[in-house]
């Protein structure tokens, strides 16, 4: 049941061949079993057991009524998108026990068409990382090759939310992989059965990444398609809430239910969006692909340069036009991404002061120090290194030099992509990650700046503009690891990204992780 | 001493008005000795937004509710909220600018301007540093006092649009901060002006104008004691010929008398103290603070149309016409003051004194409609010289006076026409006070108090006089001139303070020429 795509499971809810309570029990059975991946900070079974008993209830109802588009269907949120009355930690002890008191747009608009929460997923603090390795309850394990031991699937009971909080991660002496990020938990629920879809941000990177890692469909609409309300900001001018599924038809679906302007997001298109379903047969013949040369970049793996190739080959082969393009600003893209992530995260995080919400140390000598204190505590390094930075590249005299420099050479790469589709290219086609997952050893070695610099080489470009992308499985490695490609898009023509990546999925038929031999285990 | 410096910074505390301080200082030569010191002085002037919500949330808006009622998430500065730019706002800011006579620019742009403050929760105040919503306007005011009476123009630098803080409110004993946010996030037009006023009494004339101006346009209720509208003042000392000098910045000037008392009492950045009339240095330590301006990225640039480029707009969202706003600017102070001089040919000092007190120009101008023949001159003079002090007396605005317009303008026919003497019409005047529903003329006739101005009545009486005080004619025939005025007092009295003395006076007087 839980290797159904979401788009078979909404049918067969409406259908009644399968009952909303059933398909929640297993999804909970699985999440138990999968407890060692670390991939929710918050569960709220609770509140998933209610809301299929409530599916059920309606479909037992004898007056007809609206079958909703996501009826009975569950779903993970990243823990960095508001949820009433449920937990949000954005995995930071600055939030570790705020409790929101509304709901982020994009995720009411789910459950307004019937989906509920299954759990708030793990990420990196404040979505501030690429490895979903620097959050406080612990890095996200990869379920690609990953040996759950069957001790720890003992006995495994649900718990309450309030209990879930710290899990031993360290237990494990075998060296895994780690799921990417931020946004892991989301991408790891996906892959590993959990839910059928799941929320995700991505500023630089933070949901195609990890979807590459974890094996599954990660889309990054045009900013300003969905709304960011409720999600907490890292870098509100390239934060775009985005979604993890295992088809792209999935993702299809969750995005039209959650795209078009909210009054909250003044920053949200406000033409009408006109929902749209993706055709089953896409002539390829009048398309034209571009090959960034910049992206053959050096650290690319050979096994992801082979499936960039293939993929290049295959539209060829298909009557497509492929050609090479140059994106020539591409090697300045993440030294301006670091200045501007740096100078927004400094100010975004200026309203953590212990005072409204949040943590609060007990220093409570004068206001100065109570902030000096709630901050010390509150933030990792790694957050804390970049509000001093932003701070640096904020000041007076250096506001020139850094800031408004970056926000030049930021025009610069939004041009190079118009530039590219004015000439007549639909769609860029490029690696979404250097290499397969990382080992979580190999990974931890370096310091979250030097990871977050090759991990989002290819992605955060695409935030730059503000155009949207989508990373889609390709194939496995030869040593058994998902590889994604990216499709880069132009502003708005979100449709035709997903199709042209529905037809790339067609043709490569990825199969999914299976962990179905989880339920076996007792 | 101990002590008053102690009540000093407790009061400072309490106002707290949020806002760290930036100036710069320019050390001024000082040679020259003989050349007078001049000060030259700006404005910064904060006029809170009459809107019913906030500027960028939904929050209610209103003076004195019970604390931390009116705060939204974002007003909070909850995670995940975003600034919604409020219509209404933004209109009224247009509103204000043209009123200004400013440049409304077509695209304007917010700001986070960072500072670390309890009462300021993101941590950031939304601004408009880099492109305000307009630039170079000017105003017209006057300036009088016993002696003068002037006409000035004030240059206005730019209007921007930002957000109110919240209060702190420091409990010096208990060593605690109290936080109310009910004014966080309110919207504000900081008015900057030109360094163009030489003192206190003319900041303060312009101050008074401009919330005459606001107060018309209905923008803002520039209550000063309540806090919405905030004066600080920026002032240079030069010697006349040199350069300016140190700038220093007085804040927090809650009236206008205090506007003019400040500024004539100044050295470095102070915070005016109304207690003790003095200004205070206020917190120095924040010289340095660097605001790290950025743009604010959850707002796109604020677009506004003219009646032309109105039309190239397709989305269905409500956009602002600035040519629509234009047109609904009513009246402004300085256009009701020429109107009148020109349409009355009242006196520009009168008509400036019916323009500062609210509602007297309708008054007067009701009056006139429902009286067209009377004197424009003999009613702005009653109105402001004895209208406004009865109204004084009994602590009512014109708003509340009891006497009809209709009432008023048959009082003031009664003394054109001489029916009543000037002073009988006080006394009119105070009785219409005390039975607003008895008509002047009934109560000339109830009291008898009609004038005497029949010639031959008056002829008899001053015959009857000047038959008992021959003595009196002899010395004023001697050229005692003088004496004339004791015969006609003596006559008035005869007539029970009825006649008119006027004609009471020219009676009189032929006849002691003429005997």
């Amino acid at each position: 049941m839980l290797s159904l795509t979401l788009k078979e499971a909404v049918h067969k809810l409406r259908d009644g061949s399968i009952t909303a309570k059933d398909l929640c029990e297993k999804c909970i059975e699985r999440l138990n079993k999968t407890q060692q991946l670390n991939a929710f900070i918050t569960e709220t079974v609770d509140v998933s057991r209610d809301s299929a008993a409530e599916t059920d209830k309606r479909r037992r109802k004898s007056k007809p009524m609206r079958w909703r588009k996501l009826e009975g269907l569950p779903i993970a949120v990243k823990d960095n998108f508001c949820t009433t009355g449920i937990r949000t930690s954005c995995a930071t002890t600055m939030l570790q026990n705020y409790i929101p008191p509304y709901t982020a747009t994009v995720v009411q608009r789910l459950q307004d068409e019937g989906a509920y929460l299954i759990g708030k997923t793990n990420m990196d603090e404040f979505a501030m990382g690429s490895g979903s390795v620097d959050g406080i309850h612990g890095p996200v394990r990869n379920p690609w090759k990953y040996k759950f031991t069957s001790s720890n699937l003992e006995n495994q009971q649900t718990k309450p939310i309030e209990q879930v909080s710290m899990r031993n991660y360290h237990t494990s002496t075998d060296d895994w992989h780690i799921a990417g990020g931020s946004s892991g938990g989301s991408a790891a629920a996906v892959a590993s059965g959990v839910c059928f879809g799941a929320l995700g941000s991505d500023t630089g990177g933070s949901t195609r990444n990890p979807a590459a890692y974890c094996g599954v469909v990660g889309f990054k609409p045009t900013y300003g398609m969905l709304s960011r309300h409720g999600l907490v900001p890292l870098v509100n001018s390239m934060d775009v809430p985005a979604l993890f599924s295992k088809t792209v038809d999935d993702a299809s679906i969750l995005f039209n239910v959650m795209a078009g302007h909210d009054v909250h997001d003044s920053t949200t298109v406000t033409d009408e969006f006109n929902h749209f379903t993706l055709p089953d047969n896409m002539n390829i013949k009048d398309l034209h692909i571009g090959i960034p040369k910049e992206y053959h970049a050096p650290g690319l793996s050979k096994d992801v340069h082979n499936a960039w190739e293939e993929a290049a080959d295959m539209f060829e082969k298909a009557g497509a036009k492929v050609t090479q393009v140059s994106l020539p600003h591409t090697q300045y893209s993440i030294l301006c991404y670091i200045v501007l992530n740096c100078c927004e995260v400094a100010s975004n995080m200026a309203r953590y002061d212990g005072i409204e919400f949040g943590h609060r140390a007990a220093n409570e000598d004068s206001t100065e120090e109570l902030y000096a204190a709630t901050r010390h505590e509150g933030f990792n390094d790694v957050v804390r290194g970049r509000i001093l930075a932003g701070n640096y590249f904020l000041l007076r005299q250096n506001y020139e030099k850094y800031f408004a420099k970056a926000m030049q050479v930021r025009r610069l790469i939004s041009e190079d992509f118009k530039k590219v589709y004015a000439s007549g290219v639909d769609i860029l086609l490029t690696p979404t990650t250097l290499t397969t997952a990382p080992t979580y050893k190999w990974f931890t070695e370096r310091d979250n700046r030097t990871s977050s610099e090759e991990q989002d080489i290819f992605t955060q470009p695409v935030n730059m503009a503000g155009v949207p992308a989508i990373s889609v499985p390709s194939k496995l490695s030869t040593d058994g690891l998902p590889i994604g490609l990216q499709f880069i898009g132009q502003n708005f023509k979100d449709k035709e990204l997903l199709t042209i990546a529905k037809w790339y999925e067609q043709q490569v038929q990825f199969k999914q992780l299976n962990l179905d031999y989880l339920d076996n285990v007792s | 001493m101990a002590a008053s410096m102690q009540k000093i910074s407790s009061h400072i505390c309490q106002l707290c008005k949020r806002r760290y301080l930036t100036f710069s200082y320019k050390r001024s030569s000082s040679n020259s000795k003989s050349k007078p010191w001049k000060s030259v002085v700006g404005l910064e002037i904060h006029a809170q937004i009459n809107t019913e919500s906030k500027l960028f949330s939904g929050a209610e808006n209103k003076f004195g509710g019970p604390t931390n009622t009116q705060v939204s998430l974002f007003d909070a500065a909850f995670p995940g909220t975003l600034p919604v730019l409020n219509k209404g706002c933004v209109e009224a800011g247009v509103l204000t600018a043209l009123a200004l006579r400013c440049t409304v620019n077509k695209v304007s742009k917010f700001d986070r301007k960072h500072y670390f403050y309890a009462d300021l929760p993101a941590g950031y105040q939304i601004t408009q540093q880099r492109q305000p919503l307009a630039v170079k306007g000017h105003v017209d005011y006057c300036i009088s006092d016993k002696n003068s009476f002037e006409t000035k123009t004030a240059n206005i630098t730019q209007i921007q649009l930002e957000q109110d803080s919240g209060k702190s409110l420091h409990d010096e004993k208990d060593r605690i901060s109290l936080i109310d946010l009910n004014r966080c996030g309110t919207g504000l037009m900081e008015i900057v002006t030109e360094p163009d006023f030489s003192d206190g009494t003319d900041a303060s004339a312009f101050v008074k104008e401009l919330q005459k101006i606001l107060q018309t346009i209905q923008t803002c209720d520039c209550k000063m004691e309540e806090g919405s509208l905030r004066v600080d003042a920026n002032i240079s000392v030069h010697k006349s010929g040199e350069p300016l000098g140190i700038r220093t910045e007085v804040k927090n000037l809650n009236s206008i008398k205090s506007v003019s008392k400040a500024i004539s009492f100044e050295n470095e950045t102070r915070s005016f103290d109304n207690e003790i009339d003095e200004t205070v240095p206020m917190r120095d330590k924040e010289v340095k603070t660097d605001y790290r301006f950025m743009p604010e990225p959850n707002l796109p640039p604020l677009h506004l149309f003219d009646s032309e480029s109105v039309k190239t707009v397709s989305s269905k969202m409500s956009v602002i016409n600035i040519d629509d706003i234009q047109q609904k600017l009513p009246p402004l102070p300085e256009d009701t003051r020429k109107r009148l001089e020109q349409q009355y040919s009242l006196k520009r000092r009168d008509v400036a004194v019916l323009v500062d007190n609210s509602g007297l120009v309708d008054y007067f101008e009701d009056v006139m409609r429902l009286s067209p023949t009377t004197s424009a001159k003999l009613v702005s003079n009653f109105i402001i010289n004895q209208l406004l002090g009865v109204l004084n007396d009994r602590k009512l605005t014109i708003y509340k006076c009891p006497v009809k317009t209709e009432d008023f303008g048959k009082l003031i026919d009664l003394l054109h026409t001489e029916e009543i003497s000037y002073s009988t019409s006080c006394k009119v005047l105070d009785e219409m006070f005390e039975h607003p529903n008895i008509a002047p003329e009934d109560i000339v006739d109830q009291k008898d108090w009609r004038q005497i101005s029949d010639t031959q009545v008056l002829t008899n009486i001053c015959e009857k006089v000047l038959e008992e005080h021959p003595k009196l004619i002899s010395k004023y025939r001697k050229g005692k001139l003088k004496y004339l005025h004791t015969l006609v007092n003596k006559a008035v009295i005869d007539s029970n303070n009825k006649a008119n003395p006027r004609i009471l006076k020219q009676i009189m007087e032929d006849l002691l020429d003429n005997k």
